[in-house]
């Protein structure tokens, strides 16, 4: 039986084994009369052995595909002949991939060396056996769960407090995921991180200020040696995040004060969610109107007063990532300023205080530290997104101040090192995890700090 | 302050002149600030119609495309030279000579070997490829003449829809004279038309903009949402069920709390990092594969979902939980029959919204490879497909003019579904939501 197709028929057991349970439970009862000297509903003794007729097996299965296929690996590499094994490390892994095609069927057979298909031929024999060996034991350890439970089910079986308690468990399990997340992400991306720095040293990658990663194929090639001088990228990263946050700050904070402070509520009704659209367009569409319309718009105008605007500039990306963060910043500031009580409102108002002066020295300097908060968040957002630079700025590495030439940035590179590579041992590839590791750390410091502003700050008017 | 030396408090008199003869400017930075956040507000407005007026200008054309109306002749010597109707012979022949055919019989007067390619390019190559599916779905045909509206190619297709000049010199276009001297002619006699673009609705991605269609990404998009929707609705509303409802107050549970917050404010791309690494690199899972994509994007939406379940649990007023514990009810049962129907439509809605967010990312899904070029429309979950916004980013990314509105087409598809789950989750909160 396949395993996904085993799945469902523990599961078919299980609910066989949740009707046998129930039906036990009453008739060790006595018949309907009898229910009141049960210690749990009839259905949660047919609960418990539906669990322990499902869980267990549903384990073993989980636990045994997942290791199967590098114990199979492992046992056709065994029986390899010694001529596979003299090929070394590369020429293993590719001979890997033929028998890998052949077991799912990309190519015949008949394409690859003899000793491929022999060991596809034996690979997909042993995972016959590996699978009927499952399906038996499976069902085995199935079957003897129902029927032990079965047999524990007396009046006075706690059945209740052990199923909530196993739904207890998976609940916290639920919970654990996002912890596993969190540490998936360090784990993984530290590990590889941590091998890309035995091969470049990690000061030559903070403080170097030349990129380009490129790594020699063969030891002779001209321009052989690749630089992994991160600083360009960072630089290159600050540069569009800052002009992105010059416009979508004032944009932001000036609409939050007048949609909170001056606009009649109908208006605010309407042109709240309107602004909030902004935020619910996917990122590739604004890299779209970034490379189609903002930066033919930008060279125009650059040509007009005789600059040089390069196609892929560093300002038009960041002109779109600020509109595409201005609803972030303006719902973040308005939180903020609502959040204000009315009180020292009117308590200026009463000192004789116009609104924009009520609003500007007393307002805004109760609501900083949430909206220093907010911005704070905001450039996380910035440093971090991908798509637009992805498809507005260049690739090149130009290490510059001016806005109207390329630059890279961090997600960039992570994303032109990545995509349409296989290897996972050359620096190139371990260089996109490295720089994946300082963004990490860098939008993890950041949202730490801001969140504790914002939650330091909403306690205070609490 | 005052500039006498004697009185060190003004008298009320000069006070009041003071203010009043400030009044005007305050009034004035009154005004100004007034005007700034008005101004800011109507900059972001502008933004918005701006950026849906040009993508919707780029692309609301894709849903007409040009066809040409050809008279074609099944001709048995060409496709069907045995005569036995063979299955397999009839996928493999030569559609494209019918095509041929029917266009010298539209322009009979075009002689010679460059004119004739020339009049052959007014043609897109799925002209053939319908002629084909037309005749293996019914071999009857064979010998008939049948009227048809056949794809055009794409450079037909861009002047028909203005988005290329016919006055523009020759140079400048990718049509010589000649060319638009026969569309002129085929236009004239009302065989040259916009008609409804069926093939961007049917096809897989192409490198010939007239064919390329968003069937391919819009499957592997409802593939990908699909697995994410199934693992990480009832995940994350276990997770918020567990802290609301069962979580004791301690250290672990703080660092859960804490965790889902900064989860919550991670890059999508470093999501994208962690499926490389893990799924496909550790697992061994395969690229470009929907599954993973819902691995990663469950992943990515779980902090979303569990913050919204979370806050429709502490919506349910604490009086119905100890209602249900003092009737009796374990703490799962009170949660399962009376706090969790009542906080579901709450729950669905932050579904629905992280579900959307899911839905409109591609960084993630760059990573673990469903960036690559795949015409065939993927049939199931480990099948290499692409999804809607990566799709726009790879057409994104090709020169000819005919893929600028593709990709817009591409945006509106896209930013349709958005819309319809957006306003599903405004519908289910204004029609479920109750207030205690």
């Amino acid at each position: 039986m396949t395993p996904s197709l085993l799945i469902v028929a523990l599961a078919l057991l299980s609910f066989i084994a949740f009707q046998i349970g129930k039906a036990r439970a009453l008739s060790v009862a006595g018949g309907a009369r009898g229910i009141r000297d049960l210690h749990s509903l009839p259905g949660h003794y047919g609960m418990l052995a539906a669990l322990w007729a499902g869980l267990p097996a549903l384990l073993l299965v989980i636990l045994w595909v997942s290791l199967q296929d590098r114990v199979l690996i492992a046992i056709v590499t065994s029986h390899l002949p010694a001529s596979v094994m003299a090929l070394g490390q590369d020429g293993f892994t590719l001979f890997l991939n033929d028998v890998r095609n052949v077991i799912a069927g990309n190519i015949p057979a008949s394409q690859v060396s003899a000793e491929a298909a022999v060991a596809a031929t034996q690979y997909v024999r042993l995972q016959g056996y590996s699978r009927m060996a499952l399906t038996a034991l499976a069902f085995a350890v199935a079957v003897l769960g129902l029927f032990i439970t079965r047999s524990r089910i007396t009046p006075e079986l706690r059945a209740r407090n052990s199923v909530e308690r196993v739904f207890e468990g998976l609940l916290f399990l639920c919970s654990l995921v996002a912890v596993l997340t969190t540490l998936g992400i360090v784990l993984s991306v530290a590990f590889e991180a941590t091998r890309f720095f035995n091969i470049v040293p990690a000061s030559d990658f903070l403080f170097g200020t030349r990129w380009s990663p490129q790594m020699a194929i063969r030891a002779d090639q001209v321009g052989s040696s690749g630089a992994f001088g991160a600083i360009p990228l960072f630089a290159g990263t600050l540069l569009i995040s800052f002009i992105a946050m010059i416009v979508a700050v004032p944009i932001g904070l000036f609409s939050a004060i007048y949609l909170a402070e001056y606009a009649p509520s109908q208006v605010r009704k309407v042109v709240k969610p309107l602004l909030e659209v902004l935020a619910g367009v996917p990122t590739v569409v604004y890299g779209f109107f970034a490379v189609t319309t903002v930066g033919p718009i930008l060279r125009v105008w650059g040509e007009s007063v005789g600059l040089d605007v390069a196609g892929e500039s560093a300002l038009a990306a960041g002109l779109v990532m600020g509109i595409m963060i201005i609803p972030f910043v303006s719902s973040l500031a308005d939180d903020m300023i609502t959040a204000v009580p009315q009180s020292l409102r009117d308590g200026a108002y009463a000192l004789g205080a116009t609104r924009s002066e009520t609003i500007k020295q007393v307002v805004l300097r109760a609501a900083l530290p949430g909206i220093v908060g907010g911005v704070l968040l905001a450039i996380s957002r910035a440093i971090g997104e991908t798509m637009i630079v992805v498809m507005a700025a260049g690739l090149a590495a130009n290490l510059t101040a001016n806005p109207l030439e390329a630059v890279t940035t961090v997600t960039v590179q992570i994303v032109t090192l990545l995509v349409g590579d296989q290897e996972f041992d050359s620096p190139k590839t371990l260089a996109a995890f490295a720089l994946g590791l300082m963004l990490f750390i860098v939008t993890l410091v950041l949202n730490v700090i801001a969140l504790y502003v914002v939650r330091k700050y909403r306690e205070q008017y609490e | 302050m005052s500039s006498t030396n004697n009185s060190a408090v003004k008298s009320a008199a000069e006070t009041q002149q003071q203010v009043r003869n400030s009044l005007a400017r305050r009034y004035r930075a009154e005004r100004r600030f007034r005007f700034y956040g008005f101004a800011a507000v109507t900059a972001g407005i502008a933004f918005v119609v701006f950026l849906f007026g040009t993508i919707f200008a780029q692309g609301l054309s894709v849903f007409q495309q040009s066809y040409v109306k050809l008279e074609v002749f099944y001709d048995p010597e060409t496709i069907d030279p045995a005569g036995n109707r063979d299955p397999d012979d009839l996928v493999v022949a030569d559609y494209q000579a019918l095509v041929r055919a029917a266009l010298r019989e539209e322009f009979p007067q075009v002689e010679g070997r460059p004119n004739l390619r020339e009049l052959y390019g007014l043609m897109s190559s799925a002209a053939s490829i319908e002629l084909q599916r037309a005749v293996t779905a019914n071999p009857d045909l064979i010998g008939q003449r049948q009227t048809l509206w056949l794809l055009a190619d794409d450079t037909i297709d861009m002047v028909l829809k203005g988005n290329v000049s016919r006055q523009a010199r020759e140079d400048e276009r990718r049509l010589s004279d000649q060319q638009i001297g026969w569309l002129n002619a085929l236009e004239q006699r009302g065989d040259l038309d916009l008609r409804f673009n069926r093939s961007f609705f049917s096809n897989g991605d192409s490198r010939d903009p007239e064919q390329a269609g968003v069937r391919g990404a819009l499957i592997g998009s409802l593939l990908t949402l699909l697995i994410t929707l199934l693992l990480s609705f009832p995940i994350g509303v276990g997770a918020a069920v567990y802290l609301e409802e069962f979580a004791p107050r301690n250290r672990l549970t703080d660092v859960i709390e804490v965790n889902i917050n900064n989860l919550a404010a991670v890059p999508s791309i470093v999501f994208g990092l962690l499926g490389l690494a893990v799924f496909i690199g550790f697992f061994g899972m395969p690229r470009s594969a929907p599954l993973v994509g819902g691995f990663v994007l469950t992943l990515l939406t779980l902090p979303t979902i569990i913050i919204a379940s979370r806050a429709a649990l502490k919506a349910v007023p604490p009086s119905i939980r100890e209602a249900a514990l003092g009737m009796g009810a374990s703490r799962l049962q009170m949660v399962g029959h009376h706090v969790l129907p009542l906080a579901l439509p709450g729950m669905l809605t932050g579904a629905i919204i992280g579900m959307a967010r899911a839905l409109g990312e591609s960084a993630p899904l760059l990573m673990i490879g469903m960036v690559a070029f795949i015409v065939e429309v993927p049939q199931g979950i480990v099948d290499p497909a692409t999804a809607l916004p990566v799709q726009v980013f790879l057409w994104s990314d090709l020169p000819e003019r005919g893929f600028v509105e593709r990709t817009s087409g591409a945006i509106i598809v896209l930013l349709l579904f958005l819309l319809l789950m957006n306003a599903t989750a405004v519908w289910l909160r204004n029609k479920f939501e109750k207030r205690w």
